[in-house]
């Protein structure tokens, strides 16, 4: 069931401009919001929790447009990336104060004594959820950023949000602060079932968390898909390089091959791949996917080239290793002809010990036709 | 920290504040203990002394409590909005210190002066400024508003626009938002705001004397008595009226230091 829809949206706040935004999220989805900085993913939450109205085009919750509603009416929950706590109010007052406001609103409801102790059943019961009930009595600013971010996901949770919008909510975190509180979104998403759009300018972060990924760029949303889709088959060389393709080609596909296999042809090298379009195309190829050997790889299903080591970059645990294209391959699927092509491959210390690969070294790049993304 | 006379730069610092400090405090220590208590204790029992000193006072408090409902919703439209002509608004909000208080005192007059207009629709309801309390308290509000309205200001700037959104987003209406997020928040600049202004009111001579040289406040009275009888009967009163305000000073200081704790 559709729970919140984006119809037509154009907003324009500042240097921000966002036009043609379409967004269905179901209920109950954890749908994330990937783009760079700069791409206005903060101003399309603000707006969708009704903090600037748009300009044109409308936000539908549950079949009703709410485009004209203030923030207060919409039950939409947001927690921003440096968590926004007051300052003035401890954790449990801080995580109280959208309870209060509903009490406050409720007239003819319970005693004061049954409201003060479902208001502090309630705090205790979404502290323990986060682990912070230990915290309740502390001023925000003497917590740590995780504990910040848990004091802020408990505030906005505790008031039973439809929607729950959260803008890089993890971003500021230190790296393994970051990986706690992911999994922790995961399991609160998991136990509480509630609708989630997050957003964020890191691709592990929406693959680990979401159902479905929208990519924006320039102020639109380029792509919609399951993560494996916008992983495996980004639709332009933006989400390609976004998601870490670094291999991406401008080229030529011509309907040569047998078996549904085409010819890819570019700056003078040639390689088959699976698609069904032809002309002039784009192609990606994830580092992961190419394997670097000291021997040619004739494998039928191979495209193989012999080329020279020019870089070795070590991230830590992986090392990227950059391989140019030297001479025509042996291979009679990758004819190379003197070409300045190169090609970005990803290896683990392992394999570089094992090959004694260093700069100059010669090797052979090989890949699969279907690791090949035509777009 | 290091010192204050740890190199040969900390050094000529200190000494070129230290002169400074000594002519702030000098001549006040000067006329502080230039009466003996008794004298003063005698200056305190002259019933026109006090009646000026507490018409000071509450005149003040008055016009600061006007410069609060009127200036703090223009402060946080300053700290919080932009609109065309907000530079101007800005400057004619400080204004009030660049002028001359005399020449305030003359602005003011024309426009609540008894022929004026407004002069008579308050002259209507029984309201006259001229030679009136009245006219006491507008010109201390007009002269000393710029130093509730900047604090004021400079309070809600300090305070994250985000804060008011996360409470909206969690059922606040747009006025909860303020009286339950930014008003408490920024209530330490508004309340040192409240302080300034309300001991800049006190002192406050040139623009009251035109407005109203009768009933006398506190400067005006010190005024009269240093042209009329001279040096050694001004004292009294000048110290007086020096340590009331050094003592109130301090202790609205004080207060305000202990709510930062």
């Amino acid at each position: 069931m559709t729970h919140i829809q984006l119809q037509n949206l154009e907003i324009k706040l500042g240097e921000f401009h966002l036009r043609d935004i379409n967004l269905t999220v179901e209920e109950g989805e954890y749908f994330v919001l990937l783009g760079p900085t700069g791409a206005g993913k903060t101003v399309l939450l603000e707006t969708i929790a009704g903090l600037y109205q748009p300009r044109r085009g409308d936000v539908i919750l549950k079949g009703e447009v709410i485009t004209q509603f203030p923030p207060e009416r919409r039950g939409i929950g947001f927690v921003y990336q440096d968590y926004a706590l007051f300052p003035h109010l401890n954790v449990a007052e801080n995580i109280a104060f959208g309870l209060q406001l509903q009490d406050f609103r409720s007239l003819f409801g319970d005693s004061r004594k049954k409201k003060k102790a479902r208001l502090n059943s309630q705090i205790e019961e979404i502290a323990q959820m986060l682990s912070i009930n230990h915290l309740l009595h502390r001023k925000p600013k003497t917590l740590s950023g995780g504990e910040q971010q848990r004091t802020a996901l408990a505030r906005a949770l505790v008031v039973n949000p439809q929607v729950l919008l959260l803008d890089e909510p993890l971003s500021a975190l230190d790296p393994e602060t970051r990986e706690d509180l992911q999994r922790e979104l995961a399991r609160i998403h998991r136990e509480l079932g509630t609708t989630t759009l997050h957003v964020t300018h890191h691709f592990e972060e929406a693959v680990a968390l979401a159902d479905r990924i929208a990519v924006m760029h320039q102020g639109r949303i380029v792509q919609v898909g399951a993560p494996q889709d916008i992983f495996r088959r980004p639709a332009s060389p933006f989400v390609a390089r976004f998601v870490g393709a670094r291999n991406i080609f401008q080229g030529m596909v011509t309907s040569a091959g047998e078996n549904g296999h085409k010819t890819f042809a570019w700056d003078g090298l040639e390689f088959s791949v699976i698609t069904k379009l032809t002309g002039p195309a784009h192609v990606s190829l994830r580092p992961e996917d190419i394997i670097l050997s000291q021997v040619s790889l004739c494998s039928s299903a191979r495209n193989s080239f012999p080329g020279v080591v020019t870089e070795i970059a070590d991230r830590g645990a992986f090392i990227y290793v950059t391989v140019k294209i030297s001479s025509p391959s042996p291979h009679p699927q990758g004819k190379g002809i003197a070409s300045s092509s190169q090609f970005i491959c990803m290896i683990t210390h392992r394999s570089r010990e094992e090959m004694n690969l260093r700069e100059g070294s010669e090797v052979y790049v090989a890949f699969k036709a279907s690791a090949v993304h035509v777009f | 920290m290091p010192s204050l006379f740890s190199d040969k730069r900390r050094l000529a610092f200190t000494i070129l504040g230290a002169l400074l400090i000594f002519f702030i405090s000098w001549p006040i220590l000067r006329t502080l203990t230039s009466n003996s208590p008794a004298v003063l204790w005698e200056t305190l029992l002259d019933a026109e002394v006090r009646n000026a000193i507490l018409l000071t006072f509450s005149s003040s408090a008055i016009a600061t409590a006007i410069a609060f409902i009127l200036g703090v919703p223009l402060a946080y439209l300053m700290a919080r909005s932009t609109f065309p002509g907000k530079r101007l608004v800005e400057g004619l909000i400080d204004l009030p210190i660049v002028i001359p208080h005399s020449a305030a005192g003359i602005a003011l007059l024309m426009v609540f002066g008894r022929r004026t207009l407004l002069g008579k629709a308050f002259g209507l309801v029984g309201l006259k400024f001229v030679s009136a309390t009245p006219g006491i308290v507008i010109a201390m509000l007009f002269v000393s508003l710029p130093f509730l309205v900047d604090s004021a200001r400079e309070g809600f700037e300090a305070v994250d626009a985000r804060l008011e959104r996360v409470a909206r987003t969690l059922g606040a209406s747009s006025w909860e938002s303020f009286w339950r997020v930014s008003f408490p928040l920024a209530w330490r600049s508004i309340l040192a705001g409240i302080i300034m202004m309300w001991a800049r009111g006190l002192s406050e001579f040139g623009a009251v004397v035109i407005l109203a040289y009768h009933p006398m406040v506190a400067p005006v009275l010190l005024y009269e008595r240093f042209e009329t009888y001279g040096l050694k009967y001004a004292r009294p009163v000048a110290t007086l009226i020096i340590l009331i305000c050094l003592v109130t000073f301090i202790a609205l200081r004080m207060v305000n230091k202990r709510r930062e704790e």
